[in-house]
C-alpha cells in the first residue's frame, strides 16, 4: 500500500506511524512536509500523525488545518483516498472540516496519558474491518485535548449513521457521548485520539491497533 | 488600525480552564466568585482599508472555532 505521512513543525509521532505502516504494509510510506503542495500520485492512504503540531498555538490542530498540504489532503479526501488523523491528526480533520465537531480540552484538565478500553462500534468501515462489532480493544490514549465536542443534532446524526467508530469504555476526557472516533459521510475519513500505531506489536504490550492497518491493507490493497 | 478580537467559548460549552481559575481563586480565599470563563485576546494591527468583511473572514476561517467559539471585534 502506498501511503504517505504528513509531517508539521512540532509533530512527535510522525515516525511512530510510519513504521506502523511499513511494518504491515512492507513500504515505507512518503513522508511529505506541511509546506509542499503536492501528494505522490497512487496513495491507499494518508495519514495525519499526533504530537502538538505548531505548538498547539492558537487551537489544537488550527494551523496545520491552515498549511498549504491541507489544501491537497482535503481533494484527495474529497476524491475517496483513505484518510487517517490520530490524535492530532484528528484535531487537524475537525479544523479542516473533514469531520465534524471539535476537540477541547480534557473535562478534567490533566494531560491524560494510558491505556483504556474501547468499544469498536462500527466495524463495517475500511478502518475496522478487522475488529469484531461490539469488541473491547485496548489502545493507548495521550492527549490534553480531547474531548469531543459536538452539537446534539450533529451527535445524533453521526450515531445514526454508524459514524462512530470507537467508543471509551467509560469516561476518559469528557467527550460527549464517549466518542473516541469519528468516521466521515463518505467513509474514507477516520480521526481518532486514541494511539493505534502504538499497538502494533507484542513489545507494546499488544497488538489491537495492528488489525486497523491490516484491514486498509486488506481492503485498499498493495 | 488596532483590533482587539475576543475569542470565547459559546455559553453551555465546558470550560475546564476556567473551572480551574475559579478553583485557584477560591484557594486563595476570595469567595463569592460565581463563575470564571476563560478566553482569548487577540490582537491585530491592520491596514486602514481593512474592511469588516475581511475582519470578520479571518476571524470564521482561523481566530475562532466556530464550533465552540464566539468573537467580538473592537476597533481600538
Amino acid at each position: 500500500m502506498k501511503s504517505a505521512v504528513i509531517v508539521f513543525p512540532g509533530s512527535n509521532c510522525d515516525r511512530d506511524l510510519a513504521v506502523a505502516i511499513r511494518d504491515v504494509s512492507g513500504i515505507a510510506p512518503t513522508m511529505v512536509w506541511h509546506g509542499d503542495t503536492e501528494l505522490p500520485d497512487g496513495l491507499g492512504l494518508i495519514a495525519l500523525p499526533g504530537g502538538f503540531s505548531y505548538g498547539d498555538y492558537l487551537r489544537s490542530g488550527a494551523m496545520a488545518a491552515r498549511s498549504p498540504i491541507l489544501r491537497a489532503v482535503i481533494d484527495a479526501a474529497e476524491r475517496g483516498v483513505p484518510v487517517l488523523g490520530v490524535c492530532n491528526g484528528f484535531q487537524v480533520l475537525t479544523e479542516a472540516g473533514l469531520l465534524p465537531g471539535a476537540l477541547m480540552r480534557n473535562a478534567g484538565i490533566d494531560f491524560v496519558c494510558r491505556d483504556v478500553s474501547l468499544t469498536v462500534e462500527n466495524a463495517q468501515s475500511i478502518f475496522t474491518s478487522r475488529y469484531a462489532q461490539g469488541e473491547k480493544i485496548t489502545v493507548p490514549v495521550a492527549h490534553h485535548d480531547g474531548n469531543y465536542f459536538a452539537d446534539d443534532a450533529t451527535l445524533d446524526r453521526i450515531e445514526g449513521e454508524g459514524r462512530v467508530a470507537f467508543r471509551y469504555d467509560g469516561q476518559v476526557n469528557g467527550s460527549a457521548r464517549n466518542i473516541a472516533g469519528v468516521i466521515n459521510a463518505s467513509g474514507n475519513v477516520l480521526g481518532m485520539m486514541p494511539h493505534p500505531e502504538r499497538r502494533i506489536e507484542a513489545a507494546h504490550g499488544g497488538t489491537d491497533g495492528r488489525r486497523l492497518f491490516e484491514g486498509l491493507l486488506e481492503l485498499v490493497g498493495a | 488600525m488596532k483590533l482587539r478580537i475576543f475569542v470565547t467559548l459559546k455559553p453551555g460549552v465546558l470550560d475546564p480552564q476556567g473551572k480551574a481559575i475559579h478553583k485557584a481563586l477560591d484557594g486563595l480565599g476570595f469567595g463569592g466568585v460565581n463563575d470564571v470563563r476563560a478566553g482569548k485576546l487577540i490582537e491585530l494591527d491592520v491596514a486602514d482599508s481593512t474592511d469588516d468583511a475581511a475582519i470578520d473572514e479571518m476571524c470564521r476561517k482561523l481566530l475562532a472555532n466556530t464550533v465552540i467559539e464566539n468573537y467580538r471585534v473592537e476597533r481600538a
